[in-house]
C-alpha cells in the first residue's frame, strides 16, 4: 500500500501549519477528508441539488436515488440484514439519544438497570443519566483496570433481572481498548438483555459485520470516517425499529395526519424527521467508497503497524507514560509527560505542526478513575506513518526542553 | 508565534514553584472556576477585610503551566491591594489578553509590571487566554460573593 499516494488524496495536506508540514494525530477526534468526497459534495449542489424524497421533478428524483445509495453502501460496509435498519442521524451522539429516548420511554422504568463502563465518553453516559433523572433508571459502571480493559467479569457481575440494556464502546477513545464485543453480546443474548455499541472508534478502523456481531444497536459518527460532519449512522436490528416509537416528530415522518390522530410510517422514515444533511449524506457515499478502495482490512493492518512504531518509539522516551496498556489496542496512544501538562504540550507540538488533542476527552469518569485530569492524546488514521512518529517523538523532547526537564 | 514568548522563565518559574498555593488562614470569601473542555480546575481563597482590602489570598487547583503560572502572579500581585485597584489590574490584565493593550496601572510596581507582562505572550494563543484568565475571573467571583462556579465556557 502506497501511504504518500493515499496521503496525497487529501487536499489539507498541501497546507502548511505554522510554515511547518502538517502532521495530523487526531483522527479520533475527526478526521480529514480526501478529495473524493469534498468533490462529490460541490458537484451535487452544482448539478443534481434537490430536497429528497418530497417533489415530483427529475431532481428531486436524481437527489432521492443518490440520498438512499449511500444507505445500500452503509447496509453492505456493515453487513446488516435490512436497508431499512440504517438511519441517517446527525452524528453518534444523535444516534445513542434515539435510543435512549425512545427505548427508555418504552422499556425503562423505575428502578431498571442500564450497564456502562467506566470508559465510555460522556456521549453514552449523558443520555442514560437522563433516563435516571426521567425514568428512575440505575446507572452501573462496569470497571475498567489499570490497563484500561474492562473484563466481561465485571460486566457479568452487575447483571441483575433489571438489568435492561449494556451500553459499550467499540473502542476505547483514550487507551485505544478494543472491547471484547462477541463475548459481552454472548454474556447478554443468555440473559436476552439488548446491546448497544457506540462504534466512534471502531467503524473508522475496524471491519463491521452487524449479522456476525449480532448486537442490537451499534452507532456511528462519518465525520470520524473521512466523511462530511453532520452526519451520524445508528444501525438497529428491524425488530426494535418496528417496536420503539418514533424519535423527533415533524415532516417526512409521518403516514397519515389527521386532526385528532396520527399515524407513523415504518423505519428508517418514521426516523428521520425533516429535511436531513442531504448533500452530506450523498457525499459519504464517496467516504465508504475511498474506504473500500482502499479495503477497511488494509487500513487495519497500516494503522497497527503504526501503533507499534509510535508505543515502542514512545516507551522509550523516558519522560513519557502511556495511559493503559490493553491487549487488543485500536490506533490510539494517550499519554503524560513528568511535569508538563498536556494543555502546555500541545501547544508546543502545535509549534511544530503536530496536531493532537489534550484534555479529558469527553471521558471524565475515566480520567477520575485513572487519577489524571488531562491527557495527550495522539491518534491515527490512513494518512499517518511512521514519519509522523518521529516528529511526534522529537516535538515532545522539544516540550522537555521548553521547560527546562 | 513564538513558544518562547508564551513560556518565559517567569512562567515556568511560577507554574513549577506556584506562590501562595495553599489555603491561607483566616479567609473570608472563597470561590470555584472550571474550564471544562480542558479539565483546568481552581479554587481561590481571599481574605478581604472591613476597608475591602485585600489582606491575604491564596490558591489551590490544577491546571496547565499556564493557568497555575497565573493563579501564582495574580496572588502576588493582588495581595495587600484595595479591592478597587484589584479590579482595574484585573481589567487591564484581561484587556492586555484580549485587545493587546499595554496595561497602564501607575500603582504596579516595575517589578509587578514585569511579571504580569510577562503574560502577553498568551495573546498570540488564543487557545490559551481562557487558561490564563481563569483565576483572575475566580478572584472576582470571591471578592463579589458571587456564589456560581466559573466556566470558561459559558
Ligand atoms: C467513543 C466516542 N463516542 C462518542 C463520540 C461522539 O461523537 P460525535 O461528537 O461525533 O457524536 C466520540 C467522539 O469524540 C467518541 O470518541
Amino acid at each position: 500500500m502506497d501511504i504518500k499516494e493515499i496521503k496525497s488524496k487529501f487536499p489539507i495536506f498541501t497546507n502548511k501549519v505554522k510554515g511547518k508540514k502538517l502532521v495530523y494525530l487526531d483522527s479520533a477526534n475527526s478526521s480529514q477528508k480526501p478529495k473524493v468526497v469534498i468533490d462529490r459534495i460541490s458537484n451535487f449542489y452544482s448539478k443534481e441539488f434537490s430536497n429528497v424524497g418530497r417533489s415530483m421533478h427529475s431532481l428531486a428524483v436524481t437527489a432521492t436515488n443518490r440520498f438512499e445509495e449511500t444507505r445500500d453502501l452503509i447496509k453492505n460496509f456493515i453487513n446488516a440484514k435490512f436497508r431499512e435498519e440504517i438511519i441517517f442521524t446527525k452524528n453518534a451522539t444523535e444516534g445513542i439519544n434515539l435510543v435512549a429516548t425512545t427505548y427508555g420511554e418504552k422499556f425503562i422504568q423505575d428502578k431498571d438497570e442500564i450497564i456502562i463502563t467506566e470508559l465510555e465518553h460522556h456521549a453514552n453516559y449523558v443520555p442514560w443519566h437522563f433516563l435516571r433523572k426521567r425514568k428512575g433508571a440505575v446507572i452501573k459502571f462496569a470497571e475498567c483496570d489499570k490497563q484500561g480493559e474492562v473484563s466481561i467479569n465485571s460486566i457479568k457481575q452487575l447483571i441483575t433481572n433489571k438489568t435492561k440494556l449494556i451500553a459499550v464502546t467499540h473502542v476505547s477513545n483514550v487507551t485505544g481498548t478494543i472491547m471484547p464485543l462477541s463475548k459481552i453480546i454472548d454474556l447478554a443474548k443468555t440473559k436476552k438483555i439488548p446491546v448497544l455499541i457506540d462504534g466512534c472508534q471502531g467503524a473508522p478502523h475496524i471491519k463491521l459485520d452487524m449479522q456476525k456481531l449480532d448486537c442490537d444497536f451499534y452507532v456511528m459518527s462519518c465525520h470520524k470516517m473521512y466523511g462530511p460532519t453532520g452526519v451520524g449512522i445508528l444501525y438497529a436490528k428491524k425488530k426494535w425499529l418496528d417496536e420503539l416509537p418514533p424519535y423527533q416528530g415533524g415532516g417526512g415522518m409521518i403516514d397519515e395526519v389527521k386532526k385528532n390522530d396520527i399515524s407513523f410510517p415504518e423505519s428508517p422514515t418514521k426516523f428521520e424527521a425533516g429535511t436531513l444533511q442531504t448533500a452530506e449524506i450523498v457525499g459519504f457515499a464517496e467516504s465508504i467508497r475511498f474506504i473500500e478502495n482502499i479495503g477497511i482490512k488494509n487500513i487495519t493492518q497500516h494503522e497497527k503497524e503504526i501503533t507499534e512504531y509510535g508505543l515502542e518509539k514512545l516507551k522509550k522516551n523516558n519522560s513519557v507514560s502511556i495511559i493503559g496498556d490493553p491487549k487488543e489496542r485500536g490506533a490510539i496512544i494517550s499519554f503524560t509527560i513528568k511535569g508538563i501538562h498536556p494543555h502546555d504540550i500541545a501547544t508546543i507540538l502545535d509549534d511544530d505542526g503536530v496536531a493532537i488533542r489534550a484534555g479529558h476527552h469527553c471521558c471524565q469518569i475515566l480520567h477520575e478513575k485513572m487519577g489524571i485530569p488531562a491527557t495527550a492524546r495522539a491518534s491515527l488514521g490512513i494518512y499517518n506513518s511512521k514519519e509522523d512518529i518521529d516528529i511526534l517523538n522529537e516535538s515532545i523532547n522539544k516540550c522537555n526542553k521548553v521547560f527546562n526537564n | 508565534m513564538d513558544l518562547k514568548e508564551l513560556y518565559q522563565e517567569i512562567i515556568l518559574d511560577h507554574g513549577k514553584n506556584p506562590r501562595n498555593k495553599k489555603k491561607c488562614d483566616g479567609f473570608n470569601k472563597d470561590a470555584k472556576g472550571n474550564n471544562p473542555l480542558c479539565g483546568d480546575k481552581i479554587h481561590v481563597f481571599l481574605k478581604l477585610n472591613d476597608e475591602k482590602h485585600v489582606e491575604d489570598i491564596s490558591f489551590e487547583g490544577e491546571g496547565c503551566a499556564i493557568s497555575i503560572a497565573s493563579a501564582s502572579i495574580m496572588t502576588e500581585i493582588i495581595k495587600g491591594k484595595d479591592f478597587n485597584v484589584a479590579k482595574k489590574i484585573l481589567e487591564n490584565f484581561i484587556n492586555m489578553l484580549k485587545e493587546g493593550s499595554k496595561p497602564s496601572i501607575n500603582s504596579l510596581s516595575d517589578n509587578e509590571n514585569t511579571t504580569i507582562m510577562s503574560l502577553s505572550g498568551v495573546k498570540q494563543f488564543p487557545m490559551r487566554v481562557k487558561c490564563a484568565t481563569l483565576a483572575w475571573h475566580t478572584f472576582l467571583h470571591a471578592a463579589e460573593d458571587n456564589k456560581k462556579v466559573v466556566n470558561t465556557e459559558k
